[in-house]
């Protein structure tokens, strides 16, 4: 007969925080769905060769960034920076929220001992490591086009894990405030007005003063500002300013989402 | 009642009340009940739908928190030591939450890794549970390819995934066929041999007999009974029932007469249930009285009696 167990006591040490395993449980699954990632990547190389290539063809360089700047150089920086940002949203929104309402993924999680805080940092990490994944693969394309500059431009790779953790932060703050799918056309309003005009395809430098200052308080703003200081080794003190408002805006989001997520996960 | 220092489970004046802090229009769903749970027992909870069952359940599996009164399972006490005593619980909600995007195996898998098991140990659990829960061919299908009772097959498999004291089960049953409830029957009944302490709530009268030592019957938030099941037969109930059908135009007329026939009768919207201690002399009695049902079955009381006679209905309302 199959030997259970006969109330033994537990043997293992309980390990608080085991966020890694929500890792692990995502890395197994994209062992069968893998496929998509590659439309993460894809979809930043179709803008870059429709806006990069195809509109930079028209506009030649861009002004008032020092060096002298192709378009493509421009654009395909900003066009990470996005990448980055929507794949960790859409990790912490869309997919979180379809395992919290209709799979209850977390529901049997937390019968275990793992902690919401865990479930929730283990959620983010992950977000992290396909923002990698995509980030790298990116890098080594336009690399291999001349856009980014080797070894000086590896700098993107924190960069864009840097933008990942605080969007994947947003995004799981957002989704405790969530009611239903429709909420997610909320989320687009947000989303693409500030993917056209966040500097990702012109500079700042064309809107009037009191729109620039909007634009600047930008999340996506500061994170394209990163990523394209470290592809083309300009913008000086502007980096410090972005690392700081990225890390800012993630921890302050992490925190209250947690908290909140306690309250729905554990009523 | 039980020693508490033996008790695995120990609830007192325990209450669950949803809404806000300090918010009176909150809505009580266990509102002050003390039970103990001894080692290797199974224990029951009866109750019909909203009877305070999946609460109670909820809190013991500490994911939600006690509201008053208190809760110690394992010795610990389940508002401080919630991660302690979840690494030493199995549990079975109520629907099925499999992780749908992973094998069979694969669920058992990742489910151990949250209890910080090591991989080595789980490769080998997983195949014994497997075994164990009868889904081994099953092991690397996708689990949308199971069914009803082979997903309940493979919840209960990976609450085993942790090697529980203590198994909580909330409706283990509920919507599977009657081959598949048997067999998961089966199961249950060789955990609880092999020494797992079982708690489950039901509101299948036959599932509580049948697995269950000793029970605690629910409603609206508090335990109105408690007690082996043949116990609560023997103290709520006579020792047989008489169930009469009616044609729908004579049933009010036939209802009355038979009214004063018995201690106690039971009207159900399809059927009226005579308590009695011989049901063949009280069908003769509702004869004489002119009464002539569509059907009359005698039987013997079940724990589906004790139900209605502590609580005035039927279990499946």
């Amino acid at each position: 007969m199959t030997a259970m167990p006969t109330g033994a006591p537990a043997e293992l040490p309980l390990r608080p925080g085991r966020a890694w395993t929500m890792v692990e449980r995502n890395l197994m699954i994209y062992r069968h769905t893998w496929p998509v990632l590659l439309a993460e990547i894809f979809e930043p190389m179709l803008y870059l060769l429709a806006f990069g290539v195809g509109v930079g063809l028209l506009v030649g360089d861009v002004p008032g960034l020092g060096a002298s700047i192709s378009y493509p150089q421009f654009v395909a920086p900003a066009l990470l920076a996005t990448a980055a940002m929507n794949g960790a949203m859409n990790e912490t929104t869309f997919n979180m929220y379809g395992k919290l309402t209709t799979d209850k993924t977390y529901e049997s999680i937390l019968t275990t001992p793992m902690s919401v805080r865990s479930v929730a940092l283990g959620e983010v990490f992950w977000a992290l490591v396909r923002g990698a994944i995509v980030s790298t693969v990116f890098l080594v394309v336009v690399s291999i086009f001349g856009l980014a500059d080797l070894p000086g431009a590896l700098l993107v790779i924190p960069s864009a894990l840097l933008i990942g953790f605080a969007f994947a932060a947003v995004g799981l703050l957002t989704v405790t405030f969530l009611r239903s799918w429709q909420d997610f056309q909320l989320i687009q309003l947000v989303m693409l007005p500030m993917f056209l005009f966040a500097t990702t395809f012109f500079p700042l430098s064309v809107y009037p003063r009191p729109v620039q200052v909007f634009v600047e308080v930008l999340p996506l703003y500061h994170s394209v500002e990163l990523v394209r200081a470290a592809f083309l080794g300009t913008g000086s003190g502007y980096p410090a300013i972005a690392v700081i408002y990225l890390a800012v805006l993630g921890i302050v989001a992490l925190a209250i989402a947690v908290r909140r997520l306690e309250g729905t996960l554990r009523p | 009642m039980t020693d508490s220092s033996t008790a695995l489970i120990d609830a007192r004046g325990l209450r669950k009340v949803y809404g806000k802090p300090g918010d009176k229009a909150g809505f009580t769903a266990v509102d002050g009940i003390d039970f103990q749970v001894r080692r290797g027992e199974a224990f029951g909870v009866l109750g019909a739908n909203g009877a305070g069952k999946s609460s109670t359940m909820r809190m013991i599996a500490c994911v939600s928190p006690v509201t008053a009164g208190s809760l110690r399972i394992l010795g610990y006490d389940s508002g401080t030591d919630g991660a302690k005593i979840r690494a030493r619980l199995g549990v079975v909600p109520q629907d099925d939450t499999i992780d749908t995007e992973l094998t069979v195996r694969e669920n058992l898998l990742i489910y151990g890794r949250y209890f910080g098991l090591s991989w080595k140990v789980l490769r080998e659990r997983s195949t014994r549970l497997l075994e164990f829960t009868r889904l081994s061919e099953k092991a690397d299908d996708s689990v949308t390819t199971l069914s009803g009772g082979m997903r309940r097959r493979l919840t209960i498999a990976r609450a085993l995934i942790n090697e529980p004291e203590i198994v909580l089960l909330d409706e283990p049953t509920t919507g599977l066929d009657p081959q598949a409830r048997h067999l998961l029957w089966e199961r249950l009944f060789q955990l609880k041999q092999d020494g797992v302490t079982l708690l489950l709530t039901t509101h299948y009268m036959d599932e509580a007999e049948q697995l269950c030592d000793r029970l605690v019957v629910m409603d609206a938030g508090k335990i109105v009974a408690e007690g082996a099941p043949a116990e609560l037969i023997a103290r709520y109930t006579m020792r047989e029932v008489l169930e009469l059908r009616f044609a729908p135009g004579e049933r009010q007329t036939m209802t009355d007469k038979c009214r004063g026939l018995t201690e106690r009768m039971e009207e159900l919207p399809d059927r009226l249930l005579l308590s009695t201690d011989n049901g063949e002399e009280t069908l003769s009695a509702v004869h004489r009285q002119g009464v002539q049902p569509l059907t009359a079955l005698v039987r013997r009381s079940s724990l589906e009696d004790v139900f209605l006679t502590l609580t005035g209905r039927s279990l499946l309302d």
